[in-house]
């Protein structure tokens, strides 16, 4: 058995690595002790210097590919570098987080190795065994993942992130060429906020389809900022076309388990339930008293948005005061 | 345009899962396509028609990997649509997405298709895996999490738009490619083929369902089964589910009479705010 290398994205500014990459490489070490080696972290691009510094300070060590070619974010580019990054490590595992970009590339990395993988990993049990949810979260699977690498994108939510310690050695990798197959990477548009990211947040605060309309979520935002949340959406409401739908929260969106999680007008479905049953603290909004969401709730309250949402920004205020 | 589309059976999510003895009991299931696969059935159809209800052009290939039951929900995608099937015979707790993959290729490689559209992921699993690794066995481009999809005039390159953490990230590929669908593909404008439909061709915001029509002219179309020997696959599942466990529970909880009743027990007794 061999080391365990953590692909980790890097941050917008080129600076770091991403926060969300964090959990991943503290799942890396877990796994890393019962492989015997030691966690080799991975960072992707163009001009990825300092992000590979960064990454130093959650590693022993660094391996930077480096290329022109690898700017964009693209899986046919990529994983062929995380590939040749688990043969130049030695490597028996290849863990990233369960992000868009992880579950994008990392199956296709696993494919370039021919090895198997376990999606959105939430424990670690053995060198070879993890646990990870099925059936929108109504079934908790132990799997053992055979092959000559075993290959995990795990769930942001379930590790710590890993912190900070001595800084490793990084080595970097010029990558003349890469041959993107074709694809082209034509840009993003972000839906930029202020807010903290719905993955990292302490705070979530998502509204559903009795919501009705997308200018009712103004009520709500200002209850997450001031809770200096994250603001989230049913599939419903993301549905409906009320907000963007990387603000969707459950099986088909995100998952998220923040300490607080303020359910309004969301009625509960299986599959939102998937995305936000992890929460430490769920509460329940709805005018429904037998909606399925009072059955995850720990403090459910059966009443209209319009009534309850004003009342308790007023309320959070004067705890605030 | 030739499109190769993807539909696993699944049984029905809003049943209550039966957990015993660290299985799962799906004798008493009842099975449909996965809900993601009839997006990408919907977005294949699209591909090959000039708009709602208008004329088509190309074929839809859909292909299954499983028992012979599947027949039945393969009948239902023809009935869609779909021009003809492909059931490929395996037992389902023999595979996994990796020999699924494989299977898929040796599907690809005898029907040549323009593209192959899958959904994002299976309801069931919930892995997520299948397509992009088909796309790195074919070495062929990928495109996941589709939330549009606009083929090019030409038949060369598609561009679309991916649901991404970020937002909305816009990636052209060349075709042939791999794509997965998600949900925002079944929008009204969101899938085009520009040789065929004009700028601005609408659907309905949904998959269709079968028409009686339809559900008539599936009982002529093939369904072709196929056994694992003759595509030469021989699968070898990397990753085996050993046990099933529910969840853990969360303690129950209760329902508070007021909004300061609320806020009074996020603070003094959650310590949440």
């Amino acid at each position: 058995m061999g080391a365990v290398v953590v692909f980790c994205e890097v941050s917008d500014d080129g600076k770091a690595v991403r926060t969300s990459s964090l959990p991943a490489l503290a799942a890396g070490a877990e796994l890393a002790k019962h492989h015997g080696g030691g966690v080799v972290a991975v960072v992707v691009g163009n001009g990825v210097g300092a992000a590979a510094a960064d990454a130093a300070k959650y590693a022993p060590k660094v391996l930077a590919f480096d290329g022109a070619g690898l700017a964009a974010p693209l899986a046919e580019t990529w994983a062929p570098q995380l590939a040749d990054a688990v043969k130049r490590a030695g490597a028996t595992a290849l863990v990233a987080t369960a992000t868009s970009t992880g579950k994008d590339v990392l199956p296709r990395a696993a494919a370039l190795l021919g090895a198997g993988m376990a999606s959105d990993v939430t424990g670690v049990l053995g060198a070879k065994e993890l646990r990870r949810p099925a059936y929108a979260g109504n079934a908790v699977e132990t799997v053992e993942v055979g092959g000559p690498v075993v290959v995990a994108s795990v769930r942001q939510s379930a590790f710590p992130p890993a912190v900070a310690g001595a800084a490793g050695a990084v080595e970097t990798v010029a990558v003349a060429a890469a041959d993107a197959l074709g694809a082209e990477h034509l840009g993003v548009h972000g839906t930029k906020s202020a807010r903290p990211e719905l993955g990292d947040a302490k705070v979530v605060v998502s509204g559903g389809r009795g919501m009705r309309e997308g200018a009712n979520f103004k009520i709500l935002e200002e209850l997450t900022d001031l809770l200096g949340g994250a603001l989230g959406a049913s599939r419903a409401a993301a549905d409906a076309g009320m907000v963007p739908n990387d603000l969707q929260v459950g099986q088909t969106g995100k998952v998220v388990a923040p300490n607080l999680y303020i359910a309004v007008a969301i009625s509960g479905a299986i599959q939102h339930l998937a995305g936000m049953k992890g929460s430490k603290v769920i509460v329940a909004i709805n005018k429904d008293p037998e909606a399925p969401i009072f059955q995850v709730a720990d403090y459910g309250l059966v009443a209209t948005w319009e009534q309850a949402v004003p009342a308790l920004i007023a309320e959070v205020k004067k705890l605030k005061a | 345009m030739k499109i190769l589309v993807t539909a696993k059976r699944v049984p029905n999510p809003e049943q209550k899962l039966k957990l015993a003895g660290g299985q799962i009991d799906l004798s008493g299931a009842s099975w449909q396509v996965n809900t993601f696969d009839e997006y990408a059935v919907e977005t294949a159809l699209r591909l090959t028609e000039k708009g709602k209800g208008g004329e088509r052009a190309g074929e839809v290939v859909v292909v299954s990997v499983g028992p012979k039951d599947v027949a039945q929900q393969l009948r239902g995608v023809l009935a869609m649509g779909a021009d003809r099937a492909i059931l490929v015979g395996a037992e389902d707790a023999a595979l996994d997405a990796d020999s699924v993959a494989r299977i898929l290729k040796a599907v690809v490689e005898r029907e040549k298709p323009d593209l192959v559209v899958l959904g994002k992921q299976t309801v069931d699993g919930d892995s997520n895996q299948v397509g992009q690794i088909l796309a790195g066995l074919l070495g062929w481009p990928q495109a996941t999490f589709l939330a549009s999809i606009r083929a090019a005039a030409d038949g060369k390159s598609a561009t679309v738009t991916r649901e991404v953490d970020a937002g909305v990230e816009e990636k052209r590929v060349r075709l042939p490619a791999v794509v997965t669908v998600d949900l925002r593909i079944i929008g009204k404008k969101a899938v085009r083929n520009e040789a065929l439909a004009p700028d601005g061709a609408e659907w309905d915001e949904t998959q269709r369902y079968a028409s009686l029509k339809g559900i008539m002219a599936a009982k002529k179309k093939e369904i072709k089964e196929v056994p694992l020997a003759e595509l030469g696959v021989a699968p070898a599942p990397l990753l085996k589910v050993k046990t099933y466990e529910a969840p853990p529970a969360r303690k129950a909880g209760i329902k508070v009479a007021s909004v300061e009743e609320l806020a009074s027990k996020l603070h003094n007794e959650a310590k949440v705010i």
